[in-house]
């Protein structure tokens, strides 16, 4: 089961990339111009995306171990 | 677990005006997590800034707040923590802002030590006009008048402002969002006038002429270029070349702070 759940609020998305360049697992890729989930299994839920997010558009949920 | 922004953000105003990949919204979230810790209600926070895109922020958020003139918000700051003392006033501008056009009130209000909050959004250049060179443009740097490279030498905003008597000094920077707002969280614990320098990118009026395309770019040379104060007050000047020190820089509880000082004043005179 993936570690977090990555929810991507696309109307504030702006398409910055560096949530997909700061990602140290390649979890996220830009599509259509915003984020969107490349595979949710790579998440470690680390938090870098949502930390950096300048745009308040990448919620990161941890689940439960 | 993600933390809720909802509850400081006006309704319907974002997405925000700054552009793909600005630093700024990484401070803003910083800023609004080291509010929230202070346990102040919204309604005794004041937020008041300048002109440029970094005084754009108090547009957002569910404060008291003002948006004044160019380089100005520390006068109407210090006016309002003196007709309310109890308010917790915090002010924020670009460094054009701040050290240009604002330079004379950053410098005064650091000298007073009035208990208010400075955060200074260091882009190096003006972002919301274009990307004109600004006091704190490193030498050699290109911006829209500076095509050939910045040719004054620049201010570092950190040692001017302990050097004018602010009583807190941090530097952090928009790629140390946690560092970023717990500095951001002792600068409003402190009584006194507290600055912290946030250096953040800004990859349309600077990025794209310094070689940082991206703004991942900036974020990355921010990460690589910052030194702890713990460990960067013990290298050499040649050493520190082309980095900047983040941290606490300087702190003194001593000092007199002004609104207490203007108030014994006030006493003595009615006393008189
Ligand atoms: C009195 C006055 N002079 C000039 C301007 C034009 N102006 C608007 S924003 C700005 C500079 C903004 O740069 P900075 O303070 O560094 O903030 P940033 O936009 O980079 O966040 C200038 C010169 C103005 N609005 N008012
Ligand atoms: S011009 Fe620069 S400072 Fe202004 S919003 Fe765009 S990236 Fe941010």
């Amino acid at each position: 089961m993936a570690k977090a759940v990555i929810e991507i609020n696309a109307e504030c998305c702006k398409g910055c990339y560096i949530c997909v360049e700061l990602c140290p697992t390649g979890a996220l890729e830009i599509k259509d111009f915003k984020a969107a989930v490349k595979d949710a299994e790579l998440c470690t839920g680390c938090m870098s995306c949502e930390l950096r997010c300048p745009d308040f558009a990448i919620i990161i949920t941890r689940n439960a171990k | 677990m993600a933390y809720d922004y909802a509850k400081f953000i006006r309704p319907g105003r974002l997405p925000h005006i700054w552009c793909p990949g600005c630093g700024y919204g990484i401070i803003m979230k910083s800023m609004l997590r080291a509010i929230d810790s202070t346990g102040w209600s919204k309604d005794e926070i004041v937020l008041a800034s300048g002109i440029g895109c970094a005084s754009r922020l108090p547009g957002y958020v569910d404060f008291n707040t003002i948006h004044t003139t160019h380089g100005r918000s520390l006068g109407f700051a210090t006016g309002i923590k003196l007709a309310n003392p109890a308010l917790k006033v915090i002010a924020m501008g670009g460094d054009g802002d701040m050290s240009a056009i604002g330079g004379n009130h950053f410098i005064h209000a650091c000298r007073r030590n009035i208990d208010i909050t400075v955060l200074v959004f260091n882009n190096y250049i003006y972002g919301m006009t274009g990307g004109q060179y600004s006091p704190t443009t490193p030498m050699g740097a290109k911006a829209t008048t500076a095509p050939y490279g910045m040719i004054e030498p620049s201010f570092d905003i950190a040692r001017l402002a302990v050097a004018a008597g602010a009583t807190f000094v941090g530097r952090t920077t928009s790629y140390h969002a946690v560092p970023m707002e717990k500095l951001i969280l002792q600068a409003l614990n402190h009584k006194g006038l507290s600055v912290v320098e946030i250096m953040a990118g800004c990859p349309t009026g600077y990025g794209r002429r310094n070689g940082q395309k991206a703004a991942s770019d900036m974020l990355i040379w921010e990460k690589e270029h910052a030194v702890p104060y713990e460990k960067a007050k013990n290298m050499t000047e040649a050493e520190m070349a082309g980095k900047f020190a983040i941290g606490v820089i300087y702190k003194d509880e001593s000092r007199p702070e002004y609104v207490e000082s203007y108030d014994r004043a006030v006493g003595l005179s009615k006393r008189g």
